[in-house]
Parts: C-alpha cells; structure tokens; sequence
C-alpha cells in the first residue's frame, strides 16, 4: 500500500495515495478539470494544456502534477477559465470545426467543452485548415483538418504486436495526425469504432456505417461535459 | 538502393531502435535521401510501425524523403545572416544552379535549402554545402562555387580552392574561423589533457561533488541551474547504468561560442564528461551534436581516438578502476532539441518533444536511466574547477553568477566574435568591445531572450540581471526592428515549435498577425493588449522553453521600445479591416 497524503483542492481537503495522477484524483472527488488529451491509466500526454490549474500558486498541467502532501491545488478562477477559453478557441481556429456538419456533433469533446466555456466566437482570426483527408484504408478515414492532436489515438491504439498504427507527421503548425496504411487496413470493425470513441473530436471516423444515436440525443445533447463528475460532488456533500 | 543495402545500415547498429537518429543519418548519407517505400523495412527490422519512423524521418529538417540534389546548399535565413546579406547571396545561388529555395534542380544536381542559424553567425553569408561550411560569401565566390559543383568536382576541394588553402588535415580551420576576440582566465586558455581527470580519480566522488558545489557554477545553457545540485540528483540514483549527456546542440540564433569550444578545447569537454562520470558513477558519455557542426564530428572523433590511447577513455582509465566510454550523437536540424528531455528523446531516436516532468532525467532520462545532460561550456569549466579550485573560480564574476562566460558577439558591430568575459559585465561594455557605432538594439540571448534598448545598457550580464547562453545579437540603428527583426524571430519560432501544445503551435502565429497589422497601420491598442495577454499565457501554459518565450521578441520590444509601436497605433479602439471598395472592386468592374 501506497502512502497517504493530505492536500485540497478548492480549499477542501483531499486524501488520496501519494503520487496519484492530481487530474484522476480531482476526478474520483468530483472535481471536472477540463482535459482532451488525458486517459486514465496511460501516461499523460500533456499537450492540449486544458488541465492547468494552480499548485501552490503556480500554473501547471494537472495530467502530469502527482499529489503530494500538503500541496494546494485551485482548479477554477479567472486567470484559469481565460486561459482554457483561450486554448479551446485557438483549437477551434487552428483546424476546420464546423459542428452542424460533422458526424461528432453532440458526442465532441471539443464542442462540449465550447458550449461549457461559453464561447460564442474565437478572439483569433479561423486558419480554415487544408490538409488532406486520409481516405485510402477501406474502413476508416481520418478528417485531419478536425485534429486537436491529443495523442489519443497514438498512444491507446495498437496493433496485436503492440505497434502504433497512428502516428504524427513534421511539427510545428504541419504538424499533422497520419496512420499507417498496413495495420490500419488490418484493423477489425471493433478497434475502429474504439478508436473513434477515443477521438474526442470527428478526425477518426469509421466508414460505411452510420450513427445510431441521432444528433439531438447524444450525450453532451442531455447533459453538458463534466456533469457526471461534479454530480458525484453534490452526492458527497450531502 | 536495394533493401540489402538498408539492412547492411540497420546491421550495423543490431537493428536498435534506439539508434534510429544514426540508421537514418547514414541511409541519407549513403543514398542522398530515406525512400518512404522503406519505412517499413526500417520499422520492421527495429520493432516500429511504419508511422513511427515517419515521425521521426519529418520531425528534422535535414532529413529529406525525396532527392535532394548530388550538392545541398542550406542557407540560413536568421537575422544576422540576412543583415550580412544573405538575400544577395541566396538570389546568385539561385540564378547559377537554376533552383528557387526549398526546390532540386531538374537534373538533381543542385538542391536549394533555408535553415535556422547555422551557428556561423560572426562569419555570415555562410552556407552549409554537403555538410561542409562555407563562409564569409560574395556573389563572387558563389558563382565560382557553382562553377566548381558543374565540373562534379568533390566538395573538400571546392572548399580548398575557394579558400586557398592546401592542408587537408586542417580544413575545419579553413572552413571557419575562430574570431576568438577575448581569452579569458577559465575556457579559452591553455589546458593539459588529462590533468584533471588524474586529479579527480585521486579523491572521493563526494569531494568532486562538494567541490563543483562550493564553486557555484551554474548551466551556462542559459537556464543558469546549479551544476553541483544537478549532479547531486543523479548521484542519489541507485540505478544503473548512468549516462553524461554534453548538449553540443547550440540552436539558438546568434550563438557560435560552443563551435568555437568544440574546435580549440575539446579536451576540455571530454576531461569534464569524464570527471562528471566519475562524480555520477556514469560510465557512458554521450556528446549530441548539431547536425550543423556535422563537420566537427571526424575531428572530435579523431581525438576521442586519441584519448583512448591515451588510456584516458575506456576500461580502467589512467590505472583506476574507473570506466568510462564517450560517443558522439548526431542530431537531425531541430532547435528544440536543445531542450534537455526533447534531446534525449532525439537521442533515442524519436521525434524530439520535450517530455513532461516528473519523472526528470536524473532519474529517468536516456533509456529510462539516469542521466545528466550539461551544456558544452559548462562542462568544459569542470576541469579548471578541479585543477585550481573552487575558491579560484568564485573569485571571477558576481556573488550569484561565478565564473567566466563565454559571449558570442555579432551583428552590426565592427569586432564579432567570441569573448570570454567575467559575469558582472555591462552591455555598455561589452559594445565599446565589440565596437559598435549608433546601436539601436541588443538582443540579450537571442530571440527566446530579451531585445533591450539603449535605456537598458547598464545592466549587467549575469545571472541576476540579463542571463544569457551567449548570444549577443547588435542591432545597429539603420535597421527596421519591427519589420526585419521582430518578424524574422517569430517565423523562427513558428517553425521549429515541435506542436505538442495547442498555445504554442497555434498562437505564435496569431501574434506575429497581429504584428503585420499593426505595421500595415491599422493596429489598434487592442492589439497591443491581446499580444501581451498571449504572451502572458505562453508564458504560463507551455510546456518547454520555447514555447514560454516564444512570444519574447514582441513582448520585449512593446517593453522596451514603446515608441516604435506608439508611432503606428493611433490609439484607436478599433479600425475596420474590411474595405468595401476593395471588397466590390470586382463587381464595380463588371457593371461599369
């Protein structure tokens, strides 16, 4: 058994196994921080920066912060809500996301977290990305243009002999989400479909098969992103 | 080439993924480019999918997928190569091999390329021809370069007829040259080989240690973060093995002050890695070079020969049982690298993005092991500590900044070059040194530092005041700031961001928007306060280093130079950007 640790987040205190994931553990108490790149159980990717909150005063990513004794952690203010408004409407900029036309509507992470920050219109001019679409593989397409770049797919989805079947492409602004054609082609039906579940936007999308849920009555349709974390928080406090 | 031929390659390195850097290095060097048709074969012999060794393949700027021309000519493109007049140089270049930048020739003979700083910043127009460096350029000498290269003549001659020399042993020196302007008491001064090394293996780890520590040397790669205490973490490490890892990967524009190390002193370096192995229990040295200094690696080669003869590298060195091994690594053409975790994945042959902290190297670096990484200069004070004592090198320099530090000076000013000077200096100082007229600008650690102005000149260099890793570009006052400098950092920055995180990969270029708004004079106060606010967040919410300051060089000229942008804004809230008579411009013409 690990070593406990006391620490609070918001003020509250907070006991959880020392060198715990902070974003997991905010999770499991029922605090959402806002992340699109964090799965649990893989090692964080620390990219899209969604997750900064405060310890002990200081900016930092709580994907990739371990709890430690007596640290204090702030998980929203202003300084924090600007800065993942701004980050959320630079993605939108930065690739092509127009919700009324992609299959992800209402399952999109990335749209979720909009409508949550209430973001009406970015601050930063559109970029209208126009990178190819990869089409090639008979069952699954990737609509790079919709990319955040969160990792997901890279580091959860793997070949039987362990190998990355997606992979990134250049750097910089090129930088660009591409699969290998060989083991993707030899991807079954039900690695597809997990891979766009993983997706936290439209870029993975299976092909020949449609949507079963009709937009207007997927998930983030009924209830808005982070509600089944924070429920648990109500839960606790009563 | 065959698959044979690539096997042979992978062969030599048993097919470790680790050295995938060095796989592909020596499939360009051999066949002149890497084939994605053999991305597979790669990835298969290594345990990678092919995706994998594509990230790799395109994540560095030397490495080509298509021909590359039988003569690659990289030109840089940074700021004090086209203040020397690069574009006059790029447009011959251009003319005589019939090639646009960035293109081949149709009969593969020639390919046209820009780059970043190429580390040759006090001898520009420089170019980089086959990985060898030719320097001080004048249309002159381009066009009888392109003669040369028409007559399929090889490149080491090109480089001895040009430069006139017959030594062929001494063409490093022919290349480039030194411009050391100012030897100092600690790095550019006489050094017995091996000196230090017998000195360390004569006393306990924990003295060299406690020494290093008394002697307050910091990392002069400009984070400034106390040598001893970095050693400290990695000594605690019980795993093994451990690794020394010397940051020969000097990317920063305006830098050149390790190539000048590297070529006069590397006994230095090597004697440092070999007493910080000792210190650390490391027996395995590794020096990652940028692949610019590429023609530095035989030389450095040679001498690591040297040393082993010397039984000063390899098993039981000079009679103690202390081993210890050094390589020499590669790098590919990404600034990034220099980034101490983005080096080490380069290292390990992936693409070179930092990683998140924890874990940190010392306990977790190259292969998962512990490992220091150190920058060249501030390894190659190790041995002087060693020979004459902490106390000696506290006696140079600041009570927060010890020692002595090596400047590379260049730029608008009649003596660039490299200067050993003592922390403590004053930039006004240092320009009577460097003999400048009429400086509008200095900008302090090249463009991730500080562009300062006149007001700023008695500060002083040092860690407490304006730390530096050395390089000290001088903007004279004829020049531009805001449209030739300002520009020329930001696209730098833009194209070597690795694209990991959303600010920095997207908002810099939204910034350097903003800037050619307000230079086309329709910025408003708005603008000026939207580039702060980003910059404030880069600032906060990066991951690496470049991406905290990418914003600096406008960040730092709004501070310094208000005027400047005071001058285009008219203080207006907003202007429209939309014009409708151009908008209609069209339809006017239609329907008249």
């Amino acid at each position: 058994m690990s070593k406990k640790v006391k620490f609070t987040i918001d003020g509250n205190e907070i006991s959880a196994e020392e060198g715990k994931n902070l974003l997991d553990v905010a999770c499991e108490n029922g605090y959402y921080i806002p992340a699109l790149c964090h799965m649990k159980g893989h090692k964080p990717a620390g990219s899209c920066r969604l997750c900064n909150v405060k310890v002990n005063g200081r900016i930092m990513t709580a994907c990739t912060t371990l709890v430690s004794e007596g640290m204090e952690v702030i998980t929203e203010d202003e300084e924090l809500a600007e800065l993942r408004k701004t980050i959320l409407e630079a993605m939108f900029v930065d690739g092509n996301h127009f919700c009324p036309a992609c299959e992800k509507s209402g399952v999109c992470d990335l749209q979720a977290l909009a409508y949550k920050h209430k973001i009406m219109s970015p601050k930063f001019k559109y970029e209208f990305s126009n990178k190819k679409v990869e089409a090639e593989v008979p069952k699954i397409m990737l609509e790079k243009n919709r990319c955040i770049l969160c990792k997901k797919c890279i580091r959860a989805i793997k070949s039987k002999d362990g190998k990355n079947i997606f992979g990134f492409k250049a750097r910089g602004k090129k930088l660009e989400i591409t699969m290998d054609e060989e083991l993707a082609a030899q991807m079954t039906d039900e690695d597809i479909q997990r891979a766009m579940d993983i997706c936290p936007v439209g870029t993975i999308i299976k092909k020949e098969k449609g949507f079963k849920i009709p937009i207007g009555k997927r998930k983030y349709d009924k209830k808005p992103i982070g509600d089944n974390v924070e429920k648990h928080k109500e839960k606790e406090k009563d | 080439m065959t698959n044979s031929d690539i096997q042979e390659i992978l062969g030599k390195y048993n097919n470790d993924r680790f050295r995938l850097m060095d796989i592909l290095l020596d499939i360009q060097d051999k066949y002149g480019y890497i084939p994605k048709k053999f991305f597979n074969l790669i990835g298969q012999a290594v345990g990678l999918s092919s995706a994998k060794v594509e990230e790799t393949v395109t994540f560095y700027h030397f490495f080509h997928t298509s021909p590359k021309g039988k003569y690659t000519i990289y030109l840089n493109d940074g700021i004090v190569a086209t203040m020397k007049g690069r574009d006059n140089i790029l447009k011959q270049f251009s003319e005589q091999t019939g090639c646009q930048i960035n293109s081949v020739s149709k009969d593969e003979k020639f390919g046209l390329f820009s780059t970043p700083c190429i580390g040759m910043s006090d001898q520009e127009p420089a170019a980089i021809i086959n990985k060898h460096i030719f320097t001080n350029l004048t249309v002159e000498k381009v066009n009888r370069i392109v003669r040369l290269m028409k007559k399929d003549t090889p490149i080491q001659k090109i480089i001895q007829t040009i430069y006139e020399s017959d030594k062929v042993q001494n063409l490093i020196h022919t290349m480039v040259t030194d411009n050391i302007k100012k030897t100092g008491s600690v790095l550019l001064n006489k050094y017995k080989r091996g000196s230090a090394v017998k000195k360390s293996l004569n006393k306990n780890p924990e003295e060299i240690l406690e020494e290093i520590k008394n002697s307050n040397l910091r990392g002069r790669g400009g984070a400034g973060f106390p040598t001893g205490t970095k050693w400290e973490f990695c000594t605690k490490s019980k795993q093994k093995p451990k690794f020394i890892v010397c940051n020969a990967d000097e990317g920063e524009p305006g830098t050149f002050k390790d190539r000048v190390l590297l070529t006069n002193y590397p006994e230095l370096l090597f004697d440092g890695m070999i007493i910080a192995g000792y210190t650390l229990g490391a027996e395995h040295g590794i020096i990652y070079l940028r692949y610019e200094y590429s023609y530095l690696k035989n030389f450095l080669q040679s001498k690591l020969e040297q040393y082993k003869k010397e039984n000063l590298l390899g098993k039981k060195i000079v009679n103690s049982d202390f081993n210890f091994d050094i390589r020499i690594q590669l790098g590919a053409g990404s600034y990034v690298c220099g980034e101490e975790t983005a080096l080490i994945e380069s290292m390990e042959g992936k693409r070179g993005e930092p990683r998140n902290r924890p874990p940190f190297p010392a306990s977790c670096g190259y292969v998962n092991k512990p490992t220091t990484v150190n920058n060249v200069e501030t390894l190659s004070c190790v041995p002087k500590i060693i020979n004459h004592g902490s106390e000696w090198f506290k006696s140079f320099g600041t009570e927060e900044s010890a020692g002595t530090k090596l400047l590379s000076i260049c730029g608008d000013c009649g003596n660039s070059g490299v200067f050993e000077i003592e922390f403590g200096m004053t930039i006004n100082e240092m320009l009577e040194m460097a003999d400048t007229i009429e400086t509008q600008a200095v900008v302090v650690a090249g463009p991730s530092g500080k562009i300062i102005s006149e007001n700023e000149f008695n500060r002083k260099i040092c860690f407490e005041d304006l730390a530096t890793a050395g390089a000290m570009i001088i903007i004279g006052k004829q020049r531009n700031l805001l449209e030739e400098v300002v520009p020329n950092f930001l696209d730098f920055f833009i194209d070597e961001s690795c694209g990991s995180c959303t600010p920095c990969r997207v908002i810099t270029t939204h910034a350097k928007n903003r800037l050619k708004k307000i230079l086309a004079g329709k910025g408003t106060t708005k603008d000026l306060k939207d580039i702060k606010s980003w910059g404030n967040l880069m600032q906060k919410s990066n991951r690496c280093g470049l991406g905290k300051t990418a914003l600096n060089p406008l960040l730092t000229t709004i501070k310094f130079f208000p005027e400047l942008y005071e001058r285009l804004i008219k203080d207006k809230e907003y202007i429209s950007e939309f014009n409708l008579e151009k908008a209609t411009a069209d339809y006017e013409k239609i329907t008249k």
